[in-house]
């Protein structure tokens, strides 16, 4: 079970909902679960072509997922 | 209305002026009323992390983001808005204050002239995101702090 907290600016896209809990496995999965749930989010994190949009970061914990990816194809 | 309680509306000035002549920023936390006034009872000082001169411009890393939201909800505070100082320049935003913006959060603008505070203003994004001033309370500037 994750724990996804949404930044305050987005609130009014998953009706003021702080934390979302989500039974999930990876971080594009936890994706499809809150932007099905909460579809006006979509948008705000994804580009047309379905990638994260460039401004937008998420953490697993204290770490930046881009971070982490850019780690294992090093 | 944005009301700063008095120990946030302190810290900010300080804050603003030990950075002089650089930009500060930080968030600001508080509660949101039904009919949109906001308080602001706590801040929190966050570093600039503009490269290079950080005298016209500051900027707040994603980890940084992702520490005050977790802040906010340790608090059982909502992150509100980013305070920053506009040092020997007025508390109006920038062109790039404003492409940086988001909506919902307030933006209030310290202006520090020559090291001392000299005057605070807030504003937020409108529906066109154009910035538009919020009534901000208390105003009194204290010189001496």
């Amino acid at each position: 079970m994750a724990t996804v907290i949404i930044p305050t600016p987005l609130r009014k896209f998953t009706n003021q909902t702080a934390k979302i809990q989500v039974e999930a496995g990876t971080v594009g999965e936890i994706i499809d679960r809150i932007t099905h749930d909460f579809p006006e989010l979509k948008k705000h994190l994804l580009d047309p072509q379905g990638g994260l949009r460039s401004f937008v970061n998420i953490f697993s914990g204290d770490d930046d997922i881009r971070d982490l990816n850019r780690k294992k194809r090093q | 209305m944005i009301v700063f309680e008095p120990d946030p509306l302190v810290r900010i000035k300080i804050h603003a002026r030990n950075i002089f002549p650089e930009e500060c920023c930080g968030f600001l936390y508080g509660t949101e009323q039904a009919d949109g006034t906001r308080t602001i009872y706590k801040i929190l000082e966050v570093d600039n992390a503009k490269p290079g001169d950080k005298r016209r411009r500051f900027e707040i890393t994603g980890k940084d983001y992702m520490q005050g939201e977790r802040f906010a909800a340790d608090n059982e505070l909502t992150l509100l808005g980013i305070y920053h100082s506009h040092p020997n320049h007025p508390a109006i935003p920038s062109e790039h204050d404003r492409v940086a913006a988001q909506p919902f959060f307030s933006y209030t603008i310290i202006s520090v002239m020559l090291g001392n505070i000299d005057h605070i203003r807030s504003w937020r994004l409108n529906d066109a995101s154009q910035f538009e001033e919020e009534n901000f309370s208390p105003v009194q500037i204290n010189q001496s702090i």
